[in-house]
Formats: structure tokens, sequence, C-alpha cells
């Protein structure tokens, strides 16, 4: 028996959802009494996940397996899977980890869980925390199948450090056919990401207009943030729907979220409830957000956000 | 081209979430509810399909005889027939074991299903029915064209779109893009009239079983109160967020 993580690279580096799989699966083998074996597809250097606790780790690498594929991923980590005996595997909530866990359940028939927010609160029966309901609640689930399929949600569980002496074996997986072909990939390039940062700074409609966002963006460029949005804004066209944040746009699961001219409707909370820190600045004391937040101040952004640029560039510079 | 569109019965988005029976059920009091907000950009596509280019739209749901109210209202917006599988499930594994018995019975080309929902969240449903009827999937679809068997598709991924293209039959997990949201539609009074008439076909289950179950809900614990910081004094805030929050 063992746990296999799934460690999600790019371009060859590592995520950092994958050194946070690997965390999570080390402690998960750690209570079943057994070891974890984690899983790279064409990553060139495996030995960074040593130092999160992977023993031993199979590398993949396989020019067939260049671009993102769930058939063919999903149809790896099986293979892989079954090769290790494990009967734990784990992988991130991302996009991707969303799109190979059910897919790597039904060829192990396993029981699958995603947005897992913890490590199990028993092996026996194997029960596991997740966000329900929209992230208004969890529920405690047990996986009664012997293969288990746990997506792990992003900045839950963390990254620890816990330095072994692993060692890497290479696999010759076998590569699927797959009738689901990738012919074009478009990235906005340059800019951090709302699904990777650790910061993401958002606008709402207290803004009044998409001319005034340059200070959303320069408040932005200062944290290292990404930059982000409530649905009017985006519905009237002032920023990309790749900015809407929330119930029916993208889930923010950051370290900080600051939340500019935003009311703090319910649908809008539904998206960000998973971000740790959560500052909130606006006009109207009343505004829902403040019930929701952490920091606050009450002011007009147009007043309050030029000086928070210029004390952080101080605060940084220092 | 046959159509089948998952349908999942949630609680609207502003509902209040409240467990009974010793944090064990969810409690539907005063809860209303709606069809699922990401199923509902995939039956509007599937009438997009049906008025531009052909096709015959069923609707199915997996669940108990109070889902059929939502069942009706898809059939306003214009599906032909409906099918509820009468049984309440307990996991995504079930719901799609029952799916794909359905599919399998109905010759099928095209199964769109929105890629979660609001309820449970799991995201499986769809890549699960996809691998049990060994259809090709398509998860996080934010658009698709179907040319004859060729399909050409969009799907999000993190920080952009990737452009895909496959042939039918097709499982896909929609979300907003499949339409966009000025595009969805509404019963209309003609709609609600004929979805009366319309059949909804209850069918027994295949006996799928769960493979998870949940053992209690939690509420997330009360938040304490905000720290207000004036406005005149942001270099406060600053000092919070790095000595106290430490996220900066
Ligand atoms: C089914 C459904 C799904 C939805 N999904 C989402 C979703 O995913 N995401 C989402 O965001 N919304 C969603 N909504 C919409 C949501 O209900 C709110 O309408 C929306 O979040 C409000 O956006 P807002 O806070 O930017 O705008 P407003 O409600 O207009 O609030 C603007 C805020 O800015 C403040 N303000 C004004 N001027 C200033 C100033 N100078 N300085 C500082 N503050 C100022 C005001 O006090 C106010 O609080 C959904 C709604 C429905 C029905």
């Amino acid at each position: 028996m063992s746990v296999l993580v799934f460690a999600d690279s790019s371009e060859g580096k590592f995520k950092k959802t994958a050194l946070e799989v690997v965390s999570y699966g080390k402690k998960v083998a750690e209570q079943l009494g057994t070891n974890v074996v984690a899983l790279t597809i064409n990553a060139s250097d495996s030995s960074e996940l040593y130092t999160y606790g992977a023993e031993k780790v199979v590398s993949v690498s396989n020019d067939a397996l260049k671009t993102f594929n769930a058939k063919q991923y999903a149809a790896v980590v099986t293979e892989v899977a079954k090769a290790q005996n494990a009967t734990v595997i784990v992988v991130d909530s991302s996009i991707d980890g969303l799109y190979v866990a059910p897919i790597i359940a039904v060829n192990l028939d396993a029981g699958c869980v995603s947005n897992v927010v913890d490590v199990p609160s028993s092996t026996s029966p194997f029960t596991v925390k997740r966000k329900t309901f929209s992230n208004k609640a969890f529920s405690n689930t047990i996986i009664s199948t012997e293969h288990k399929v746990i997506g792990v949600a992003k900045n839950s569980y963390g990254v620890h450090e816990n330095v072994v002496a692993g060692s890497t074996e290479a696999f010759d997986a076998t590569v699927v056919d797959s009738a689901v072909k990738s012919e074009k990939i478009e990235r906005i390039t340059g800019k951090v990401t709302i699904a990777d940062a650790e910061i993401v700074v958002s606008a709402g409609r207290g803004l009044k207009g998409p001319e005034n966002w340059g200070m959303v963006e320069e408040l932005a460029e200062v944290l290292g943030a990404a930059t982000a949005c409530s649905k009017p804004v985006s519905d009237l066209g002032w920023r990309p729907h790749s900015e809407h944040v929330g119930q029916t746009g993208k889930p923010v699961a950051s370290n900080l979220y600051i939340a500019i001219g935003i009311s703090g409707a319910i649908q809008h909370l539904a998206g960000i409830n998973a971000s740790k820190v959560k500052v909130v600045i606006n006009t109207d004391p009343e505004a829902p957000f403040f019930k929701a937040a952490d920091y606050g101040i009450v002011g007009d952004a147009f007043e309050v956000v030029p000086k928070l640029i210029e004390k952080l560039k101080a605060f940084k510079a220092s | 081209m046959k159509i089948l569109v998952c349908i999942s019965h949630v609680p609207d988005t502003t509902s209040k979430i409240n467990f009974t029976d010793s944090d064990t059920k969810f409690d539907t009091n005063g809860v209303q509810f709606v069809i699922n907000p990401y199923d509902e950009f995939c039956l509007t596509r599937a009438m997009w399909f049906k008025e531009k280019q052909g096709a015959t739209v069923t609707i199915v749901n997996v669940g108990g005889a109070e889902t059929e109210p939502t069942l009706r209202k898809a059939l306003a917006i214009g599906a032909d027939d409906a099918i509820r599988v009468n049984v309440n499930p307990t996991d995504g594994l079930q719901v799609a074991k029952e799916l794909a018995a359905v599919v399998k019975n109905g010759g099928y080309d095209l199964v769109l299903a929105g890629k979660e929902s609001a309820d449970y969240n799991g995201q499986m449903v769809p890549g699960m029915l996809a691998s049990l009827t060994d259809f090709n999937f398509i998860n996080g679809c934010v658009g698709i064209e179907v040319d004859g068997t060729a399909v050409t598709a969009t799907r999000e991924i993190d920080g952009g779109n990737e452009t895909l293209s496959t042939s039918l039959p097709l499982v896909i997990g929609g979300q907003k893009g499949v339409v966009e949201e000025k595009d969805l539609r509404i019963p209309n009074m003609r709609g609600i009239m004929m979805a009366r008439k319309k059949p909804l076909q209850v069918i027994e289950p295949v006996g799928g079983e769960a493979s998870t179950s949940v053992q209690s809900f939690e509420k997330p614990a009360p938040k304490g109160a905000v720290k207000l910081v004036d406005a005149d004094n942001v270099d406060e805030l600053i000092s919070l967020l790095h000595n106290e929050a430490k996220v900066i």
C-alpha cells in the first residue's frame, strides 16, 4: 500500500500546488503508516519534492504528454497507482486536477472527493473535510471504497517542509489514445493569474468606470498581486470576464484579498470565502463586506488607494 | 443530433445554509430551489443547437419527485421531454452511474452538464459519466461548435483558454461562456403552458452504488469582528498586514 501524489508541473517547474499536495500526501502516508510516492510528468528535476517528504518519485518523460490531456494523464496516474499499489491518490483542485480526478476515480473504481481542506480526521472510516454549498459550509465525507481519490483545495493544507533522502525512478508509461486534441493554447502572459496569486486586488462598481482601474493595477503591481473584479464590472465590459470573481465567476483562495468598492453581495462572497485575510475599502460603513472582512477602511477609494500605493512602495523599499 | 442536458436541482444562490438531524441533513426549510446555474448555460446552448442546427433536447435529473418543478421549468425553456431517475443520490459516482444508463439507452450524441452543481460542488459527474460511457470529454467548457460529428470547443485553463478538437459522442462540463449570461432564457407564458403537456418520464434506478457518504456538515466558525483602520492611517493597515496577518 502507498499514497500516490500527482505533482503537476508547468514547463518543467513544479506549481506551488504540487508542493502542497506532496506535503498533504506525506501526512496521509504517515497516518496510514505507509510511504508517499510522487508522480511527475515531464518535470526536469524532481529533487525539490524530497524537501516536502517524497521519499520516492516516479518520473514519466514523454513528448506525447507535453500538453495536458485529461484522458492521457488520468491513464498515466492510474497505471502508476497500480504499479505502486497505491490506494490513496492525491491531486490538486486546480482546473486540470478537477478534470483528471473523476476519470482516475472511474478507472480505479474509487470514491472521489474534491475541494478537500484538511488531512483525514480518521483513516477508518476514511473521513475527509471538504467545502460544500459554494463555500458556505463543509461536509465531513466518508470514502468507503478501497481506492480513494482526493482533490486538495488550494492553500488549505499549506506547504510543509519535511526533508527526506528521496530517490527518483523513471517510469515508461503507456500513452493511451485520446480523441480530444489540443489545437491552440492562449495565455495572458506576464500577469499573475487569479488561480496562482497569493494576493488578489479586486474592485467593484464603486470605482465608477474603467478609466479608474489604473490605481487598482498599480496597487496590484506593488504587491505582486493579480487583479480581479465583481460581476457587474465584467458585465459592463470595464474588465475582462476572466477577472470576474464569485459564485458564477472564479473562486479565489489567496492569502490576501483586497476588495475596493465592492459591496459584498452573497454571490461575491461565495467566491472569496476561501481567502485567508480579507481587506475592505468602502465608503459605506454598512456595506455587507465589512462583516466578512478581517480589516477594513471606511473611506473613499479615490483617496485611500493612492495613499496605500505610496505607503506600500515606501514599505517595500525599506 | 440527440442532446441530453443534465439538470441539477439546487438551492438558490442567496439561500441560507442550515442543517438538521444533528448536522447530518441539509435543511430545505424555506429554501427556494432552482436549475443549477451552470446547467442553465448548457440548456440554453442546447436550445440554440435545436433551433439553428436541428436537434432534440431531453433533460434528465437523478432525484426525488421534489425536483419536478425544476424540470418543468427547464421544459418551459424549451426542452422536448424530461426523464427523472427516481432515487435520491448520495454522491457523484452514483449520479454518474444512473446517468450513464440513461445515455446508453437513449443513444445520445451530445451530453451537456454543468461543470459542477452549486450545492455539493463535487465537479465529478460529467467526467465520471464520460468515462463510464466512453464518450469524449471536455471539462470547464466555455464554447462549443458542432459540425456533423466534428466538434470544436474551448475550455478555460489557468490564465487563459485552450481550443480543442474532438468528435461526437461527447460529454461536456459547461460553464458561463458556453453561452453568455445575457442570452440565458427565461420561461415565457407560452412555454410554461406547453411544458405542462410535455412528457416527463420517471424511471427506476439501475442501482448504481455510492462510494462516499456525508457523515456530518459543519458551518465555518463565526468570524471575529472586522478591525477598522482610520482612512488617514494606512500605515497602520500595512503594519497589521505585515506583523499580525503576516500576508505582506
Ligand atoms: C445568480 C447570481 C449570481 C451572481 N454571481 C456573482 C458573482 O459571481 N460575483 C459577483 O461579484 N456578483 C455576483 N452576482 C451579483 C451580486 O449580487 C452583486 O450585484 C454584485 O456583487 C455587486 O457588485 P459590486 O459590489 O461591485 O457593486 P455594487 O453593489 O454597486 O456596490 C458598489 C460598492 O462600492 C461602494 N463605493 C461606491 N463608491 C465608492 C468609493 N468612491 N470608494 C469606495 N467604495 C465605494 C459602495 O458603497 C458599494 O458598497 C450574482 C447575482 C446573481 C443573482
